[in-house]
């Protein structure tokens, strides 16, 4: 689907210096990015180039990568991957709760960019028709829609990747590394809070009660697995 | 050399009661020897004595702690002591004037009316002298009857002038008796009993008046008075001399004193108490402000800065006061100044931090660029590339590290705590060292893992802890095996990573925590640390309330052991590994006993264990515990930088740890610091396994081990 352009990428960050070099990074890797350095008129161009993804700094000038994170994700599922200077819990799990789906903290290696980057577009390869059920859900995996009694119920592509993960073998109980490694494409463990938040992100769109989670069960001291269909 | 061991050798301090270390002789001085000696349990001497002086003591001592630390009694006990003495020496000096003024008094209106009855019954002899003047004829030595009859005349005339004021005693003059002129007294006085024979000897020796005092006595049953008694040597109408004797009953005088002595006695009880009372309203109005300035000053010190004495008035109290609320808001100041600088440079440090974060990630990402490009490039430039990249590494590794420390520093680290097993993070971490020790030619073990390690704890920085550890071993290890060995027990879990390297000098085990510090200035920094790698992996084991500490023997390789609470918020109490591990060269001194020992061995058979900087101690094992002399060198006491402090929000304090010792079957032997050492036979009165170990926690090995400078842990 997407053999040729591999995707268009939405840099919001003010620094120049660093826009450009991550174009120039980006470009290399066959990605088309555009660029926006303040973070009111990010909401603008995205809805402008309508982008594959969407790098987001969070420290911005005008309205901050937090609210600019919220705002996109308002009107759009789209991957979000935020840059944070501050890898301090409250920064990255405000980050992720506003929807970022993953986060990179500065400084950051080309590669580690791109392999983010790629993972977080990998989805977009056309997916085998399938028909999954987890708890009182249907899932239609390649028609990406989740339903609730013929109510579908919106998720980002983030948020459905990890539900099928979960729904696709109901039998087991995924520790939070294997998420991150099948959901978030992380090859080593990494941040388990990227797997805690949007796993209540998660449940607070699918679970009829969040607080006693039906879909999403949390194994305590192990991980989550699939709620009994 | 062996002075980097920081644990307590197994079997040393075995048994020993833990007596406080600091606890001395009684001092030279008196006032020691007094206070420190007999109030407070340190008599000398035969248990006999030794037990009465406790029995004595025993209801003392809250007398005598309330006598020291209450001013006030003190005060009013000293001002009734005082008064009292002063009112005795008035009474005394009152009364004695009064008795002289009421007795000068009564003994000239005495000496009067005594002068008056002499006159007269001169006069009466002479007269009555020529009225018998005839019967003179009667031989000598028989007094005519008249004569008798004429004295007992004189007495009754001489008596019947004062009823009640005095009484008339004739006696015979020179004791002689049977003349027939006995002895006559007027109103039932005893003549004989109640004039004393000193004054009748004074009187038949001169013929002028002579006085006494004496106590009448009377022939009925009415009870002896004291007197005045006034006599003469006076001649009846015959010439002959008689004594003629004047008693004056001092009665009223004695009620009139014993009066004034009661008046004096109440008034001067009135005085002492009303003085007792002055003295502790007094004291009360200085002492009270006192105690509360003591009480704020407590509660300033305990961090309640905002705390302030009430003033009122303008008196030397209310400038106490002022003073004081004067320095605690100065205090205040500085403090809050002080903060304020310390959390400015925090932030400077983070945010330069993070400021260098973005040009930095430009910097990082053109390197690679350039570096992925770099066989387009003659040798030079692309050698360069090469650097700029590796170094950048460096570069990024140690900002992280100081935003890590920084974040410490900050009090921003949080533990995201949760049961973890650590086995699993030890496994992770031995195979991410697994390509550096493949380089070294190290191979790493890992003993203990066959029961689960569970304890709360956050992963992250755990494996941190770990890796660093690990890492560290690996590179210092020489090529020699590293052994990564878990335990847990009680209510603490432990892993320990021994090398067989280069290992610490004497004191080195305590400053390999600190930030970029390094073992040998001189030596070429060929592994790539940031010097802050041991520092942080600290900060991660004391926000778990764990301890990180070294131990290693120059040339005998090194042990690090981190020892975590299995549920946070537990105190640790001990480690259930050792810190200096069983193989060391000291603790092999014993098997090896038969063979020649190196240099260290030969040391230990001359150098008592304990002193401080000997350290290559060597002794043997099992020494008896006797042999361990603790001293009390401040320096070496636990708090000189051999432990670590727990962070968790607790005053700092009162829950320090200073690392314990375990005993050999990985049992908890070891105590905390000194308070967990105090608090200890209750505890371990519960748990016999405790107990079973020949190795006594005590303080005096916490003590040693932080005399041989071996303990790593640090605190500040």
């Amino acid at each position: 689907m997407m053999s040729f352009m591999k995707g268009r990428v939405l840099v919001v960050d003010d620094d120049s210096a660093l826009a450009e070099m991550l174009g120039i990074v980006l470009r290399g890797e066959g990605f088309e990015p555009s660029f926006v350095a303040d973070g009111d008129k990010a909401l603008a161009a995205f809805r402008e180039t309508k982008p594959d993804l969407v790098l987001l700094d969070l420290m911005l000038p005008g309205r901050d990568g937090i609210e600019v994170c919220r705002l996109i994700r308002a009107e759009s599922g789209v991957p979000i991957v935020m840059l944070t200077a501050k890898s301090d819990t409250v920064d990255v799990v405000v980050g992720l709760e506003s929807g970022a789906d993953d986060y990179i903290v500065k400084p950051f290696k080309p590669k580690e960019l791109v392999a983010r980057i790629r993972a977080r577009l990998r989805r977009s390869e056309e997916p085998a028709p399938e028909q999954l059920a987890i708890g009182d859900l249907v899932i239609d995996v390649a028609g990406h829609s989740v339903k609730r009694d013929g109510q579908a119920i919106a998720l980002t592509p983030l948020e459905f990747d990890l539900l099928v993960a979960l729904a696709r073998k109901p039998w087991q109980v995924f520790t939070r590394e294997v998420l991150l490694e099948q959901v978030w494409g992380y090859r080593h463990a990494a941040d388990t809070r990227l797997v805690n938040v949007h796993v209540q992100r998660l449940r607070s769109k699918v679970e009829k009660d969040p607080e006693k989670p039906e879909i999403v069960v949390t194994v305590r001291g192990v991980g989550y697995k699939a709620g009994p269909s | 050399m062996s002075g980097d061991s920081a644990a307590s050798a197994p079997g040393r301090s075995g048994g020993r009661p833990g007596r406080p270390v600091g606890r001395k002789a009684t001092g030279s001085n008196w006032g020691r020897l007094f206070e420190g000696g007999l109030l407070e349990g340190g008599v000398q001497g035969s248990p006999v004595i030794r037990l009465f002086m406790r029995w004595v003591r025993r209801p003392l001592l809250p007398v005598m702690r309330l006598w020291r630390r209450n001013i006030q009694l003190k005060v009013v006990a000293t001002t009734l002591l005082m008064s009292l003495g002063v009112v005795l020496l008035l009474g005394f000096v009152v009364i004695g004037q009064v008795r002289n003024g009421l007795l000068d008094a009564k003994v000239r209106a005495s000496q009067s009316q005594a002068t008056g009855g002499f006159a007269v019954a001169k006069q009466q002899a002479e007269q009555d002298v020529s009225v018998t003047g005839d019967e003179d004829i009667a031989p000598e030595g028989h007094p005519s009857q008249s004569v008798i009859q004429w004295m007992s005349d004189l007495v009754a005339s001489l008596s019947s002038g004062g009823q009640g004021a005095f009484d008339v005693v004739t006696l015979p003059a020179g004791g002689e008796s049977g003349s027939g002129r006995g002895p006559r007294a007027s109103g039932e006085v005893n003549p004989t009993v109640s004039v004393p024979a000193e004054l009748r000897e004074r009187i038949d020796s001169s013929t002028s008046p002579a006085q006494s005092y004496t106590r009448v006595v009377y022939n009925d049953d009415k009870e002896s008075q004291p007197a005045l008694v006034i006599g003469k040597q006076v001649n009846d109408p015959n010439g002959d001399p008689y004594q003629l004797y004047y008693l004056f009953p001092l009665t009223q005088e004695e009620k009139s004193l014993s009066l004034v002595k009661g008046t004096l006695a109440t008034a001067g009880l009135f005085v002492v108490v009303l003085l007792g009372a002055i003295a502790w309203l007094v004291v009360r109005q200085v002492v009270t402000p006192v105690r509360m300035a003591a009480g704020i000053a407590e509660r300033l010190s305990a961090g309640r800065l905002q705390e302030r004495m009430k003033v009122t008035g303008e008196d030397d109290i209310a400038r106490l006061g002022e003073a004081f609320n004067k320095m605690a808001q100065n205090l205040q100041l500085k403090i809050s100044q002080l903060e304020d600088l310390s959390r400015m440079q925090r932030r400077f440090v983070s945010d330069v931090s993070h400021e260098l974060r973005t040009p930095l990630t430009t910097v990082r990402m053109a390197a690679d660029v350039i570096h992925e490009a770099r066989e387009d490039f003659d040798p030079v430039t692309a050698r360069s590339a090469e650097l700029l990249a590796d170094q950048l590494d460096r570069f990024e590794s140690l900002l992280a590290d100081l935003l890590e420390i920084s974040r410490f520093d900050a009090g921003a680290a949080a533990l995201e705590a949760e049961p973890i097993d650590l086995r699993e993070v030890v496994r992770s971490v031995v195979s991410g060292a697994e390509p550096l020790a493949e380089r070294k030619g190290t191979q790493i073990r890992i003993v203990g893992d066959q029961q689960p390690v569970v304890a709360e704890a956050d992963a992250r920085r755990v494996e941190r802890v770990l890796r660093n550890l690990v890492v560290n071993a690996v590179e210092h290890g020489e090529g020699r095996d590293v052994v990564v060995k878990l335990a847990a027990a009680g209510g603490a879990v432990a892993v320990a990573v021994r090398d067989y390297g280069v290992g610490l000098k004497p004191g080195e085990a305590t400053r390999v925590f600190s930030r970029f510090w390094r073992a040998d200035p001189a030596r070429a920094r060929t592994t790539g640390g940031t010097g802050l790698g041991l520092s942080i992996a600290l900060e991660d084991a004391r926000l778990h309330g764990g301890w990180l500490q070294a131990w290693g023997e120059p040339g005998g390789g090194s042990q690090f052991r981190l020892t975590l609470p299995r549920t946070a918020d537990e105190p640790l109490r001990g480690s259930p590994i050792p810190l200096e591990p069983k193989d060391s060269r000291r603790n092999r001194g014993l098997d090896d006993a038969g063979l020649p020992r190196g240099g260290d061995g030969e040391k230990s058979a001359t150098v008592p264990v304990g002193q401080p900087g000997s350290g290559s101690a060597r002794d043997p094992f099992p020494l008896p515990p006797a042999a361990v002399t603790p001293t009390a060198d401040p320096t070496a006491l636990p708090g000189s930088g051999a432990r670590v402090v727990a962070r968790s929000g607790r005053a700092s304090g009162s829950t320090r740890m200073t690392p314990g010792t375990l005993g050999e079957a990985g049992a908890p032997l070891g105590g905390g610091g000194k308070d967990a050492a105090a608090r200890r036979p209750s505890e371990d009165a519960g748990d016999p396994a405790r107990r079973t170990g020949d190795e006594g926690p005590g303080d005096e090995s916490a003590t040693r081990d932080a005399e041989r400078d071996g303990e790593a842990s640090r605190g500040r």
